[in-house]
């Protein structure tokens, strides 16, 4: 094998070249569409656990809730990945999201 | 999912109630199916014999609906796979984010999370060497240093690197080590996968095994790396989010921050809880090693090793949509890794205190039952399937990590490179989706080679030991020292990978006392790593070197494997400064050793 063969398989592939179909890819499942809507079924399913808590379960859990907290939290962070992507979403025109990032 | 287990299942209170007859349905498997055990002198145990939990229907929910998502990702993004370069690096287009806690999330697999908390069980606070000093620096360098040169000279993988830098015959026995290492740690993956079933859902190991190993395929094959790195992302949060309650809930049982410190004092003495207390030589500490094994040994050769060779790893960086994505990805990944130890090393600890015999010869738990353990004790139907869809989403990060950075390195460097070159793109998409079925096949085998060992994470250690270490050696050797010619590189890395092979052999078969496997893994990573520059350093100057030209963006002191590459907009704030994010990880980590060192 020579070095020309060891390049990326045609640099026409590169994301230069596809934007328009990787902001589609990217606007179909941002992953922060994905992990907010995932924490809102989890934080009803088990909020809603927490809600109808038998006495049995919260003294399993030392006294506390549990159930009710963690559904409470993971409502709250999953509402705010849907705020952040309605608030900066994906930009149609570049292959990233440079201007989502947190840090 | 449907496995009929949860609603006849009992319920028990106590540690002392937990009955110790087979479970119906789980036999006992012969060659140790359920003997992992994290120490040196712990009494082997089955597992599936002494823990049970209790899963009803929402727990069943929770856990299908994750399941749901992941395979409704891989099937949305088998829409964007249109090219060998989407397959295998997402088409470099992913945000810095994003692969920063896919990067820490590919590490957060099978052995990370019950291997740690039992570690923190057995060597209590000594643990946190493995996230600080056994991580920190090397993610740090890998992206102020390493990264520019793997982004810039457009590898797909180390081996490809050693191709360009050397010559074919280190860059194929590179890829054959590199395939063989992950599909043997692919079946570690598999094996804890299938143990973590067993246990949680009283499946026998076999079956687990098979169902983890073909869920884990279909995934990768329909959606590739893309649908990977939005699983491992996903999975960061949902196991944080399952840990966090679990770590809470144990804090109050045992009377918080204060209380555990109090308890595990009594029990285990002060030293315990301290990271260097009796690491000076000749003197005595859990790890059975002193402060030159931890820092050559741990924190050099096998931390620098896995964190900059480690394909798993440095793929998840390559998929950043720019360099300076690219650069930040492991600097990111550097700060939730340095508090993993919070929501992992912090339970063991309180297990210790919950179940104080947990790992002794007179306990029905092993240290990697900790987090089980403490599910068990403290979670209700709710929490207790997240904390379950956690464990089984971390697993499957770890194997599919594993999986895919296999099929990547088989496909370019092996098969493209050596069996089939110049081949339409199509082609070697369809090599790398059968290269992934048998790979994991074939994990599935050494799964049961993995079921013999009595310990998965000095089994794992043992092997990066073996495999990375060696490659890092010729790797750096490469890289900073462009007199290093192609046989050099290809027997430095033969011999350095055969060195500790021929140790930790000795070790094993008791011609070299050392006190524990610990011990013996980090002597090993040393002895791979002096073994390997012995050898290359004569014969390079013993042989002729690539002229400077062909040298170009492949050594260090030439100025184009320095580029910084373009800048997009917003890359100039200074919290996303490379040098900034880097330092301060350095700095805050040799922060986090305060409270364990005063």
């Amino acid at each position: 094998m020579t070095d020309n063969d060891t390049a990326p398989p045609s640099p026409q592939h590169d994301a230069s070249t596809e934007p328009a179909h990787k902001s589609k890819f990217g606007q179909l499942f941002d992953i922060r569409a994905i992990i907010g809507g995932l924490f809102l079924v989890y934080g009803v399913l088990i909020g809603a656990a927490g809600v109808f808590a038998g006495p049995q379960a919260i003294h399993k859990a030392e006294g506390v809730n549990i159930n009710l907290w963690t559904g409470i939290a993971m409502l709250l962070v999953g509402a705010l990945f849907l705020m952040w992507l309605k608030l900066r979403p994906l930009s149609p025109q570049t292959s990233g999201g440079e201007e989502t990032e947190p840090m | 999912m449907a496995l009929t287990t949860p609603h006849a299942c009992h319920k028990f209170r106590t540690l002392s109630e937990v009955p110790n007859k087979t479970l119906p349905g789980a036999r006992v498997h012969d060659a140790g199916t359920g003997e992992i055990s994290l120490g040196e002198g712990t009494t082997m145990h089955y597992l599936a014999d002494g823990l049970r939990l209790s899963m009803n229907w929402l727990d069943y929910l929770i856990l299908a609906t994750y399941f749901v998502v992941v395979l409704g990702i891989a099937l949305v993004a088998k829409r964007s796979v249109n090219s060998s370069l989407d397959f295998f690096l997402s088409g470099r287009s992913l945000p810095a984010w994003v692969t920063g806690l896919a990067f820490v999330s590919a590490n957060l697999g099978a052995t990370e999370i019950l291997g740690m908390a039992a570690n923190g069980a057995q060597y209590g606070a000594y643990t946190v060497h493995w996230y600080l000093i056994g991580a920190i620096p090397a993610m740090v360098f890998l992206g102020l240093v390493m990264m520019p040169f793997y982004y810039n000279s457009k590898v797909r993988s180390v081996p490809e690197f050693l191709l360009r830098r050397f010559s074919p015959s280190s860059h194929l026995l590179s890829s054959s080590l590199f395939a063989i290492a992950s599909v043997l740690i692919a079946g570690v993956n598999l094996f804890a996968l299938g143990i973590i079933l067993r246990t949680l859902l009283g499946w026998p190991l076999p079956v687990s095994i098979v169902v983890s190993g073909v869920f884990v395929l279909a995934y990768i094959v329909i959606g590739g790396l893309t649908s990977a790195i939005y699983n491992e992302v996903l999975q960061f949060f949902v196991i944080i989010a399952a840990l966090v309650p679990l770590t809470v809930l144990g804090l109050i049982r045992v009377g918080g921050f204060d209380g555990l410190i109090d308890k595990v004092v009594a029990s285990e003495g002060a030293q315990f809880l301290s990271a260097w207390g009796g690491t000076g030589f000749g003197e005595q500490n859990p790890l059975g090693t002193n402060w030159l094994g931890i820092t050559l040994g741990l924190g050099f050769a096998i931390s620098f090793g896995y964190w900059t060779t480690n394909f798993a790893e440095v793929q998840r960086s390559l998929s950043a949509k720019n360099l300076s994505a690219a650069r930040r990805t492991p600097l990111i990944a550097a700060f939730p890794k340095m508090f993993i130890p919070l929501i992992v090393v912090l339970p063991g600890l309180i297990a210790l205190v919950i179940a104080p015999s947990i790992g002794g010869p007179s306990s029905a738990y092993e240290y990697n039952q900790a987090i089980p353990l403490l599910m068990r004790e403290l979670l209700p139907n709710g929490v207790l399937g997240l904390a379950v869809t956690g464990l089984m989403a971390s697993f499957m990060a770890g194997m599919a990590a594993n999986v895919s950075s296999f099929n990547t390195v088989f496909t370019n460097d092996i098969w493209q490179a050596y069996v089939k070159p110049r081949m339409p793109d199509k082609h070697y998409v369809t090599v790398g989706r059968v290269i992934t079925v048998i790979g994991v096949v074939v994990g599935m085998g050494t799964a049961f080679i993995a079921a013999s060992f009595s310990n998965i994470m000095n089994y794992m250690q043992t092997l990066f030991s073996f495999f990375n270490v060696p490659l890092f050696a010729t790797f750096i050797l490469a890289l900073f020292w462009k007199r290093m010619t192609a046989k050099a590189g290809f027997w430095g890395l033969l011999l350095g990978t055969l060195a500790p092979v021929a140790f930790y052999a000795s070790y094993s078969t008791g011609y070299v006392p050392l006190s524990t496997d610990q011990a013996a893994n980090m002597t090993a990573a040393i002895i791979a790593f002096i073994v390997n520059v012995v050898v290359s350093v004569p014969i390079s100057l013993a042989t002729r070197p690539k002229a400077a030209s062909e040298l170009e963006g492949l050594v260090y002191t030439r100025a184009s494997a320095q580029d910084k590459g373009e800048h997009a907009p917003g890359d100039g704030a200074w919290y996303r400064r490379p040098a900034l994010l880097g330092w301060g990880a350095v700095a805050l980590a040799a922060l986090c050793y305060v409270p364990f060192t005063l």
